[in-house]
Order: structure tokens, then sequence, then C-alpha cells
């Protein structure tokens, strides 16, 4: 807890002042203070130039062919001109003699590619002298500065639209920026999922962690085990995840430079999957013979590796991240403990009384089964905590001190992404964004290069409570809050009070994009959400 | 009332080095789904017989008309409206069925839905009041099912509960068992409270609020129109109110029109609203648009710019007063309305020259809660004059104002709210129960257990004065409400209030409670109402307006 709060939060005043090698002026909150998350350098003039609809466009600089022109880009053309000039249609489009271009440069021209952990998202944005230009080394990169430019628009009293003459180099604080949404406890509609990534772009989050099975249910229909779904799933038909959605899930994210990070959680959490697979589960038992429940996966049998090495290999092959999530959380060992063949297998392993050796040993095997397949594996905390050795991204979720344990992690040389302070299911008595952006995830003792092992954070929404009918409204804006703290300087934004107003505006930027995101307080929209 | 919501947000800003509590989400007692003997009802009724045997309903053959005896028949808009509305409950209105009756009808059992208004006067034009009769009768039989009720809002109460009744088999059939129900309402005042000035609701979401109201037999809207941020009711005597007060003085009001809309639409299902022009605290947005209403603030022997309550020493005050409630009664049927008068600082006034003066000629010495007495006095003179009865908070009644016997007190204060009922019904006032139905504090769980097991006659007292409780009324504040989250943060919350105040004392069962409330959930959730999960579970139609 102490490392934790080293860094003050209050003190914003003073850190105001020190940073004046930031120049950032302020006008008013209709310009670049208004770009949430923060950019890392602004400089902002009073200049100002009119956009109109009908002589606004997007270019690409000349030396990229028009023949390769960018499917990504072509698209995000397609949704940012309806964000910048809402209600406007195309219908109308004539050519004006001035027109104001943003042009689009790119280092590299990787359009046909997937987003991953390595991607560059930097990008520079220049407008100036009633033209801007968008420099970024990937076609990921420049989403990022379309956003921001987007955010840069905007409008006088009599409607017309207006751009200050901007400045922005722009880059983020951390390269993994997530959210885990939880479709196993509850099942989300595939259009809340793409609703979802749509506001995770607009706060530049880059990874949708998709927290697929779990007890309750298993939606993901895979085309190797289909029982799984027929009678796992809620419904075999309406509340499952054909290879088609999945597909449609991660090419709308892909358009929007988001990664899908699949999570198939084991060996704990796996009460649904042994529906519809026999003899995947551990039978629990009580006296001397099986009670008829079951626990964990069953660690001991040949079998169990087979299955999972197949089903493993689909899913490798149906996401293209190069990261699987294999869960790995709350193993409860009472089940393994009734069971006589499961402490034999024990007794002949040699692991004595010490149940956490098996799941290791489970662990293990299941990553080695990853890496084959060329994946990394990313593992909750408690597997880290029972066992060091593995090679893996480790996932820090446990309340309490977590810094500590975020330290304990790179010390041991591992690269780490922070969950722990994001636990957005939990609305608590109180609303309180703040507490989602008071975090500090790198105060903490530890070198440069330690520090550099924390990839960044991730927004959890577990299921418990959570469905497509308050999905929206208890994800935004308090997830936007830990966006700034993931993409920004930390000692740019380390004042409550003043990202107050800023997130206030950017909520109303959301509604106006037809995202549900609820107040942070008193206030009022000029235009509220209407589709009740 | 909201007081303690007031430095949350600060508290937050400051504690925010603290790390999560606890993360353990399932503290409660599991509550395991086992189907209940009573359905999906919701609330249940008083007396329900269901039998084994189930009757089959074809959207081609079936309809709802009036019983030929009935007190009303095809001129009764009100019905016809609930008519439709309930037969496109029943068959889904979305799938756009054609509905041809001269078709040959599939098997069917059940034919008619037969509404008979058993009292000369049906009330159909009329508007529902605290006296109103919610009773009825239901009985489904092969091949007619009648609906007996003296008035027209215990009709809407049997057709919601018939609507419930329905099923779909597992073949998808529309199926209803042979049932008998004779019903009525435990308490007669049944409300939720929505703060329009927090943040401006459109009006939309105010009649998606009534649509589900009806659909959980709450009777009472009562609409928290104005308070200090913003003043939203376009007044036609006082436009610059809105003009000045609101938000925004065209996109962020509620016009005549409006606010006619939303007590019609409120009638048709049988509802109240009761609007709620809470002074002299809380006025802060009356300020804008009316000079000289407001307390000016000093800070030593100089106005500090700031403004007070309203300021109860000038005539102009009760002469503003009394045109501008002369508008409300007539704007407003109902027999009521909420003057508020809670959480009055008494800091202003007490900066102020002026009024230090007038306490003194008055005499009350120091004593800012007889100036308080002495406005609120006046007040309640003023609109005792047009004829209407008024509600207000319990500070009123506190400190002692003299008010009509007929007052009712309105207990919101979450601490001592049991002494608090006691002392109201001990001087013989009518009084509503709010403080442990507060639906704006949200926390992790299932929480409406909580305002499910509240019992609002627990409290020392004689039968005589248990019978002073005339209701309740579940609260959404707006400091963090708005049209984004107020479904769903409401409901179905709320439904677990609506049990209390409708069923009688001893259903009490949660286990009960917990497999009907999921099963009615997931019937808002078909209807379209994006009412939130109690917990990990699905409904087999999920919301799809995303």
């Amino acid at each position: 807890m102490k490392v934790m709060c080293s860094v003050n939060p209050g003190h914003c005043t003073l850190i105001k002042y020190i940073f004046l090698l930031l120049i950032i002026i302020h006008l008013d909150l209709n310009t670049a203070e208004s770009v949430w998350p923060l950019p890392q350098i602004v400089i902002l003039s009073s200049e100002r130039y009119q956009l109109k609809p009908q002589s606004f466009s997007f270019g690409y600089r000349r030396y990229l062919d028009t023949k390769h022109s960018c499917s990504v880009l072509d698209a995000a053309f397609k949704r940012y001109f309806s964000i910048l000039f809402p209600g406007y249609t195309y219908d109308e489009w004539v050519f004006e003699n001035e027109v104001f271009t943003l042009t689009i440069s790119l280092d590299r021209h990787d359009c046909e590619g997937y987003p991953n952990q390595d991607s560059s998202e930097r990008y520079k944005l220049n407008v100036f002298a009633g033209q801007a230009s968008l420099n970024a080394e990937t076609v990921w990169g420049s989403l990022r500065g379309l956003e921001t430019f987007s955010q840069l628009v905007y409008q006088d009293d009599f409607g017309s639209y207006y751009i200050n003459k901007t400045e922005i180099e722009d880059y983020p604080q951390f390269n993994y920026r997530g959210i885990l949404l939880d479709t196993s406890r509850h099942y989300l509609p595939v259009q809340a999922i793409l609703k979802t990534l749509d506001a995770m772009a607009y706060s530049k989050f880059n990874v949708f962690h998709w927290h697929l099975v779990d007890d309750p249910s298993f939606p993901y229909q895979s085309h190797k085990f289909p029982d799984l779904s027929n009678k796992g799933a809620f419904h075999p038909v309406t509340h499952i995840y054909t290879q088609s959605d999945v597909r449609r899930v991660i090419s709308y994210a892909r358009m929007r430079g988001i990664r899908v990070l699949p999570e198939f959680d084991s060996p704990g959490h796996t009460k649904s999957w042994g529906k519809g697979q026999s003899e995947l589960l551990t039978p629990c038992y009580r006296g001397g013979t099986p009670s008829g429940t079951f626990g964990p996966v069953n660690p001991t049998l040949p079998s169990t590796y087979q299955f999972m090495a197949s089903l493993l290999k689909e899913v490798a092959s149906v996401f293209p991240d190069p990261y699987i999530h294999l869960g790995g959380d709350e193993v409860d060992f009472s089940c393994w403990r009734s069971n006589p063949y499961i402490r034999a297998f024990m007794h002949k392993m040699g692991f004595g009384l010490d149940f956490s050796k098996l799941e290791a040993f489970y662990i293990e095997k299941i990553v080695n089964i990853t890496s084959v397949l060329r994946k990394t594996s990313i593992v909750w905390q408690d597997v880290f905590d029972y066992h060091e050795r593995v090679r893996m991204l480790v996932e820090v979720w446990k309340q309490g001190c977590y810094l500590c344990e975020v330290r304990r992690v790179v010390k041991a040389g591992l690269r780490v992404i922070l969950a722990s302070p994001w636990y957005l299911d939990q609305p608590g008595p109180t609303h309180n964004w703040a507490r989602y952006y008071n975090v500090w995830p790198l105060a903490f003792k530890g070198t440069e290069k330690q520090k550099s092992l924390v990839i960044g954070g991730e927004v959890c929404l577990w299921g418990e409570y959570i469905d497509a009918t308050n999905l929206s409204p208890r994800l935004w804006p308090r997830a936007s809050a830990a966006a700034e703290r993931l993409w920004s300087n930390e000692r740019q934004t380390s004042c409550v009070e003043r990202a107050f107003p800023r997130l206030q505006e950017f909520r109303c930027k959301l509604l106006r994009r037809g995202i549900q995101a609820e107040p942070l307080y008193v206030g009022h929209c000029k235009h509220e959400y209407q589709s009740v | 009332m909201n007081s303690l919501l007031g430095f949350t947000f600060i508290l937050l800003a400051l504690g925010s080095c603290r790390g999560l509590q606890d993360n353990d989400v399932d503290k409660e007692p599991d509550l395991v789904f086992q189907p209940s003997k009573y359905g999906s009802l919701w609330p249940l009724p008083q007396n329900v017989q269901i039998s084994d045997v189930s009757l089959k309903l074809s959207s081609s053959s079936f309809s709802i008309t009036d019983a030929k005896e009935s007190g009303a028949g095809a001129s009764c808009g009100l019905l016809q409206l609930a008519y439709r509305r309930y037969y496109e409950y029943i068959f889904g209105g979305a799938k756009k069925q054609k509905v041809n009756r001269s078709a040959r009808a599939g098997p069917t059992d059940l034919l008619e839905l037969q509404v008979w208004i058993t009292s000369p006067d049906s009330e159909c034009d009329g508007y529902p009041s605290v006296s109103s009769d919610e009773s009825y009768e239901l009985t489904v039989d092969q091949p007619i099912a009648v609906l007996k009720a003296p008035k027209v809002w215990g009709a809407l109460h049997g057709l919601e509960t018939f609507s419930q009744l329905v099923f779909e088999d597992e073949y998808g059939t529309k199926t209803i068992n042979s049932t008998v129900i004779s019903d009525f309402p435990r308490f007669a005042h049944r409300g939720i409270l929505l703060d329009t000035s927090r943040h401006f609701l459109p009006v939309k979401a105010i009649l998606t609020n009534l649509e589900i109201m009806a659909m959980n037999k709450f009777n009472v809207f009562h609409w928290h129109i104005v308070d200090d941020p913003s003043f939203p009711y376009l007044s036609r005597t006082f436009p610059n109110l809105s003009q000045k007060g609101a938000y925004h003085p065209y996109t962020h009001v509620y016009t005549p029109a409006d606010v006619k809309m939303v007590i019609e639409f409120a009638r048709l299902r049988g509802i109240r609203v009761v609007s709620e022009f809470d002074t002299p605290g809380h006025t802060q947005s009356w300020g804008k648009g009316q000079t000289d209403l407001l307390t000016p603030c000093y800070s030593g022997s100089k106005p500090s710019g700031t403004f007070g309550p309203v300021n109860p020493i000038l005539n102009s005050t009760y002469d503003f007063m009394t045109q501008f409630f002369k508008e409300i009664s007539e704007v407003f049927p109902d027999a009521y309305i909420h003057l508020g008068g809670d959480e009055v600082s008494f800091e202003c006034w007490q900066s102020n020259p002026d009024i230090q003066k007038f306490m003194e000629q008055q005499g009350f010495g120091k004593d800012y809660r007889k100036l308080e007495s002495f406005y609120i006095q006046k007040l309640l003179d003023i609109v005792a004059a047009t004829n209407k009865g008024y509600i207000i908070w319990q500070e009123v009644f506190d400190n002692g104002v003299k008010l009509k016997p007929d007052t009712v007190v309105h207990v919101w204060i979450g601490s001592g709210s049991n002494s608090e009922m006691s002392k109201v019904t001990a001087a013989g006032f009518t009084t509503i129960l709010s403080a442990p139905w507060y639906l704006d504090y949200i926390s992790i769980g299932q929480d409406w257990l909580n305002y499910y097991k509240v019992e609002p006659l627990n409290f020392n007292g004689t039968e005589e004065q248990k019978k002073l409780v005339i209701g309740g009324e579940a609260c959404m504040w707006g400091e963090y409400v708005d049209a984004t989250n107020l479904i769903p943060r409401l409901w179905p919350r709320a439904s677990a209030v609506a049990e209390r105040l409708w069923s009688a004392k001893e259903v009490t069962d949660t286990g009960d409670a917990f497999s009907r409330l999921s099963l009615h959930r997931c019937r808002l959730v078909e209807r379209g109402i994006p009412a939130e999960p109690l917990t990990p579970s699905f409904c087999l139609h999920e919301y799809k307006g995303v």
C-alpha cells in the first residue's frame, strides 16, 4: 500500500507548472484540451480554420498508389466523416475550390495485417494553413491520429465547424490497453460487442480481452467440438458465437486497430465445458463414491491434454492474435483432494499433499501446447503465485497491494498487465471515476528495465450483474478514465480536478456518437441520449 | 432529500489511494431458481388459484372485448388502447403477424377475454386518485376469460395480470392455465420519483418509465421537476423561469404540451402525476428567471453576489407564489401537489441584515426554523386556496409547522425512519415512506433483496396509526442518472418495491420472489425494456436494443 501512495495525486497544481516544456495553451474546452485521452505533446494556437462537409476530404500522400489504397483507412474515412459532420449526407457533396484535406502518410504500408503487441501507434498531426497532415509509422497509428483529429473539430453556436491550428505528437504510455468482457455469465449479443469496440476506439483502447467461456456457459461454437456449445451454452442456437460471429468481431476490431485476445480459462472456471465433453472434469467424491458433481479439469488423464491441444489448436487458428489467455485463476482444490485417483497420481508424481504442484503441472503442459502453436500465454496472477518458473505474461487482478505483486512479477523478469484497480463491474456505493483515474501503475521501486515490463492495463467488466441491458452505461465513461491513465503522460494527467471537465466534455462526445455513456455528475449535454 | 449524495464525488477524489475493497461479490446466500407455483406473476396478487388445466391462445382468434353488461363500452378509449397494448404484449407486437379474423382459427381453447366494468361509472374519462378502486377479479376458463372490475383502474391491473399468466409452451404456443384471481393493492400510494432537474430526462424516457410502472402496478409518478441545477418546467405565467433557469431554453424544457402528454400517457395507465415544486430551499435555478425571489447572501456587510433560499420576508415572494401555484394547480389535475420543504440551509438567511431585522420584528429570536415555518405556513395557505392537497417532506413536520389535518408527510431520512413514522402517524397525519427505497444508491449484488425485505408498518404504533400509512415511493435522484442509465438502474430493482406495496404483508418468501422476479425481468426485456439482470443467467429473448 505504501508504494502505491508514493505519488500523491493531490499535488496537481505544482505539477502543472513544472511541465512548462509541454505547451498547452488554454483556449476553451472546445479545443485541444478536450482530446481524450490527452496527447503527449500538443501545441495549439488560436488561429482557426473552418471545415465544411461539402469541401472536406481525406487523402493519401501521393506515393501511396491509389490502386493500393488502404482498406482499413478507407473504412475509417467513412466512419469519421459521419462523426465529424453528424447528420450530413453525401448527396450534397460538391467540390468547392478550397478543399480542406487531411492528408495521411504511412511509413509502412501494412494495411492487411493485424495489430499486435509491438505495433507502433505513434502519430504526428499537423493542422496548418487550412490543411492537415497526419503521419504515422503504421496504419494503427494513423487510426489513433484520426480519432484525435475528430475530437479537435468543434461547432460554434451557429453550427459551423472549426479546427484550430494545432501540432500534436502522440504515442501511448503503455502498449496494452484492454477491456475485458465476460460472455459466459451473461450472453452478450454480437451487436453489444461491436458497439463496445466502437467506444473502445474513441478512448484509444487497443485490446478486447474476450473472456468467452466460464462456469455458467460455453457460448463459443467450436467446429472441432460442437458439443461444447450445444450442451454448454445457455441455448444451443440463440446464445452462441458461431465461427462467423467470431470472424466478424475480429475483423470489426481490426478495422479499429483493436486486437482480440481470447481467453479459455482452465483448469478452474470450467463447469460448462464438462457438459459437452465427458471425462474432462474431475469427478468429486463424497465418502468413497463419486458425488455426481465435478471439479476442475482432470489433470491426470492423457485424454485431457489431447483435448486441450486440439481445442487450443483450433483457437490459435481462429484468433490471429499471437497471444492466448489461459486463465488459471481461482482453482478450488477440494474436489481434487476428494478424488482417490487424483491422490494416487499426486503420490506417483511425488507432489505430496501440495495441490498447487498439480496445478503447476497442468498449466505447464498447457503453456507448452500453446508455445508449440507459436502463441504467447497470458495467465492470471494465481499461476505466477504458485509457479514462478513458467515463461508467460502475468495479469495481476487481486485487490490489496497490487503494485507489490507487480513488483514481484517484474523482478522475476516477466511481463505484466495490471487489472486490479479497474474492476468496473463493481459499481460501489459511490460513483467514482476518479478512483480509476488516480492509479499509478509504475509507482513501485524498480529499475527502468523492470518498469518497462509493465506493458499495460486492463478494465474488467465481469458479467455477474451485467448484460446488454446495462453494459454500456456501466462501462462508459468510467473506462475512459482508465484509458487516459494508460495512454497519456502520467505527470500531465495527475489532477482529477483538471480532468473532470475534460471527461465531461468527452462523455458528451460519446453521447453524440451514440454511445450510452452515463453522466459523471449533475449537468447536461447539448445533445442528450435519446433512444430509450 | 439527497444531502448525502452531494459530497460523494469529492470523497472519491481524495480516497483514491486506497485500493478496492474485498473483491468477493458472492456474499449473499445463493438464491436458486426453482419455478414458482405462481409462475411469473409480479407483484403477486392477493388471492390466486392456478389449476393444471392449460388453454391455448391463438393470435388470429383470440380477442379482448367489452362484456355486454360492462359499464364501459367501445367509447372508452382508455380501455380500447389498453386492449391493443396487451394484445401486442401477449403476441409480440414486433412480429407483425397478419391478424386475419375471418381465417379459420387453429386449435385454440381460449377465445376471448371479456372485460366487465361492474360499476355504472367506469371513471374512464377521469383521473386516478388516492382513493380510486383498483381491485379486480379475473377468471380464466374455457372458452372465455372474464375480468371484472368496478372501475377502469382495476381493469388495467387485471389486464397486466392476465398478460403475465400467458406463457409460451415448448412449441412456442401461447398458453394460459385456468386461473381464478381476486386482487387489490395493499397500499393506495405506490410511487416512483424521477428527478428531471439534476439531469434533463427527454419526454420519451419518462414515457418509457410510465410504461414499465404500469407493468409493475405502480400508480404514482412523483415528478421532482425542478431543483437547484435547472428549471425545465416551462411556465406560461413566468416563461423566464425556464428561459433562464433550464439547461437550454428549447431543447431542455418541458413545454405545456409535453406535460400534457405525460399526464395523459400516465392516466391511460392508471398512474397519477404528482408534481413537486420544492421551496424554499433547492431553488437556485428559480432565481435566474425571477429576480428578488431568492435571498441575497451577505459576506460581512455587503451582498456576496450569491443567493440562498426563497426570500420569505417580501410580499412579492407571496404574490409570485400565488400566481405560480395557481398555474400549477390548473396544469396538474392531481388532487395533490408536493411542496418539498426539505434541507433548508439557514446560513444565507443568517447573513442577511434585512432578514435579521425581520426576525426581530416577528419575535423569532435566533430560531430560523420559525422563519421557515412562517414561510411554509403562508405557502400552504396559498396552495390550499387552489383546492389542492399537499405533500411535504418530513422536515416540515419535524420543524413544527402547523399543518392542515389532511397533509401528507413524506418520510425520507434513512436513519430513524421507524420512529419518524411513529411520530408522524401519532400526530394524525397520513404518510408515505421512501427512506428505505433510495434506488439511486447502488451496490454490487442483489440489493433488490434489501428493498424487498422492508416492512413499511414495522414501527411502534396503534392499528389506527398504521392505517395512516398510505404507501411508499422509490426515489431515483438524478445526480448520476440520466436517460443513458435510468432504466437499467431502476428496473427490476424498483419491482421489489412494487411487490412490497401491492401484495399481502405475508408475501415474504425471497426464494419464491427470486424466481418470479427473474421471469418478470425477462418479460420486461422481451417487451423491449433494458431491465438489468439479477444474477448470472439468461433470458430466452435477450435485450436487442443495443
